[in-house]
């Protein structure tokens, strides 16, 4: 007796597919479609978590007692181990108000000075085409790959000869020099999509230059936020030109501030943490506020 | 139509206050870095001294051995950055654009872009906090020990920015038109194929944009090291990058004085070697890439 090991000679299919169904050759299960709905939610999730969770320890602990932080650091804060100490600590020793002051009048006068001149600058590479018009645009758009940390040195001289030295007016003109060329790069793609009858019209009504831009900027105002938002990054975290050029008890920013805070404190935990999360706080908001504008700003502005 | 002479003079009349802030505080600061690295200056007067600088620079046996290691660090800081950003970068972004997703994209979308909206004071402090033997998450003194402090901020500052090569991608890909990738289906691919297929080789130039700008970037760097190791970032000049060592050569340190010239002079190296690698990568690589019109 022998048991027939052949497989049995497959049935000859003769059904027709039916039509409505694509005809697909087989493949093998590829992860993209292993992975459903579920498991890029999964995925992202996990991702999401290992972003944010870092920065929700620190704000959690610096809710705590220093016990509280080294008995149980990734443990919520309980009614034992509550504690606002180390904000009270922040607000009584630390120089935090005046730092965020600064970084206040930094920021805001960049994103001022940046939006102003690099929206004239803009304008006037779209709107008046002369032979010199194409060469002024790429002077400007090498600027955006230049690391202009690497002229600190003629940068000391400049704001010593100036009496510029140790003050937030050379740290933004600094940072309105570092923005203006992806800000008149953006506003450049803005203003060009503005339709050319519209400007004509306004010309034609005996609008002057000036009337014809104030006319145009309502249309490009995506542009004035998104240059706003890209502005804003750099420039309230930068460390390099504060402690070169501002280092000064009364000029620092919180960036500048928050590192000396954390030599300083080595050993006050809570205040540390506090100051850390005073220190982020503002930006993660206001990004998270204007993502896309700033993804826009990002990519319209490198990309080109 | 507004004539030529009348197009000159309003063209300098808006363009001119962004030139006068954009040339006075950046591209002649630059250029005058350059020009400082072959003077030689002590008090109020300053001489021409040629390539005396630099010869010191590379033949001086401190400087030198301190600019040779500053390099290769960096070149490691730069060459894990791209290996670890890139590839989740891509993933990340492959995820995003799915199609699996409908509202929650911006929620992700935010959520893993919010390290890089950080001061690198705040990030290197808190992996230094999670990663202290202390918590008694990592038991190795990763910091401490000269074989792992460099990819261990290097992987901090990734951390930090793994959002940038996201979002780059993300927006290529959100740019790729439907019809592409349905007439790809209809042809029989699956999501696997029809991305390494279709998308991939649609978002290529993004990614030479974002090796040449991780690249200026990281020569670029020194926040995230400075934070976390000072001036003269340890054990042992393991994390020096060039950036600090710009830093230490015009402020000087504990174990070098400080001195302008020489300032300079490692900025313009830096800045040369910044400048001729853009350049030739233009030239060499993005002209070659082809670009498909959509």
């Amino acid at each position: 007796m022998s048991i027939d090991t052949r497989p049995a000679p497959a049935a000859p299919s003769n059904r027709p597919l039916p039509e409505a169904i694509p005809v697909r050759r087989r493949r093998p299960r590829r992860l993209a479609d292993v992975l459903s709905g579920g498991g890029v939610h999964l995925l992202l999730i996990a991702m999401g978590l290992f972003s944010v969770v870092p920065i929700l320890i620190v704000l959690m602990n610096s809710f705590k007692t220093t016990q509280g932080i080294f008995g149980a650091p990734f443990a919520l804060p309980d009614a034992e181990t509550f504690n606002l100490q180390g904000y009270i600590n922040v607000f009584t020793r630390g120089n935090f108000l005046l730092n965020y002051q600064n970084s206040l009048i930094v920021t805001l006068a960049t994103i001022v000075l940046t939006i102003v001149l690099g929206t004239l600058a803009a304008w006037a590479l779209v709107e008046y085409k002369v032979p010199i018009t194409p060469v002024l645009a790429g002077f400007f758009v090498v600027g955006i790959m230049l690391p202009i940390r690497l002229g600190t040195v003629p940068l000391i001289k400049i704001m010593t000869s100036w009496g510029l030295m140790d003050t937030l007016t050379a740290l933004i003109l600094v940072y309105t020099a570092m923005q203006l060329p992806l800000a008149i790069a953006l506003m450049t793609t803005y203003f060009r999509a503005v339709p050319n009858e519209l400007k004509e019209a306004a010309r034609i009504d005996g609008a002057g230059e000036w009337r014809t831009l104030g006319i145009t900027l309502p249309i490009v105002r995506v542009g004035i936020a998104a240059v706003a938002s890209i502005t804003m990054l750099p420039v309230w975290n930068d460390l390099w030109f504060p402690l070169i050029l501002a280092p000064n008890k009364q000029n620092q920013t919180v960036t500048l501030g928050v590192q000396q805070f954390v030599g300083q404190f080595q050993n006050d935990y809570p205040a540390l943490l506090a100051s850390l999360t005073l220190g982020a706080v503002p930006l993660v908001i206001l990004f998270a506020v204007f993502s896309r504008q700033y993804i826009a700003g990002l990519t319209k502005g490198y990309g080109k | 139509m507004i004539r030529t002479p009348a197009r000159y003079r309003l063209l300098a009349m808006f363009v001119l206050p962004a030139l006068l802030v954009y040339v006075a505080f950046s591209v002649y600061p630059l250029i005058s870095s350059v020009v400082l690295s072959f003077f030689e200056s002590s008090g109020q007067t300053s001489a021409f001294v040629g390539t005396a600088n630099y010869v010191d620079l590379f033949t001086n046996p401190t400087t030198n051995a301190r600019f040779w290691n500053a390099l290769g660090n960096n070149v490691e800081f730069f060459l894990i950055h791209l290996l670890v950003e890139l590839p989740i970068g891509l993933l990340m972004a492959a995820l995003l654009t799915s199609g699996r997703l409908r509202r929650s994209v911006g929620v992700y979308r935010t959520l893993l872009f919010i390290p890089a909206t950080l001061s690198v004071v705040i990030v290197g402090f808190i992996w230094r906090l999670i990663i202290n033997p202390l918590w008694g998450l990592v038991e190795f003194p990763l910091l401490g020990t000269e074989a792992t402090a460099l990819p261990t901020i290097s992987l901090m500052s990734v951390w930090q920015y793994i959002g940038i090569p996201m979002i780059f991608l993300y927006t290529a890909l959100l740019a790729i038109p439907d019809d592409v990738i349905e007439a790809s289906r209809i042809d029989g691919a699956g999501s696997w194929t029809a991305f390494w297929r279709i998308k991939f080789p649609l978002i290529a130039p993004q990614f030479g944009l974002i090796v040449i700008l991780t690249y200026i970037w990281t020569f670029n760097g020194f926040d995230i090291v400075y934070a976390l190791n000072g001036s003269a970032p340890g054990p042992n000049y393991s994390t020096d990058i060039l950036g600090t060592f710009f830093y230490r050569s015009f402020f000087g340190s504990s174990g070098q004085v400080a001195d302008l010239d020489l300032g300079a002079t490692v900025a313009s190296v830096i800045f040369l070697l910044i400048l001729v690698t853009t350049a030739a990568y233009f030239w060499l690589v993005q002209r070659r890439l082809k670009t498909y019109e959509l």
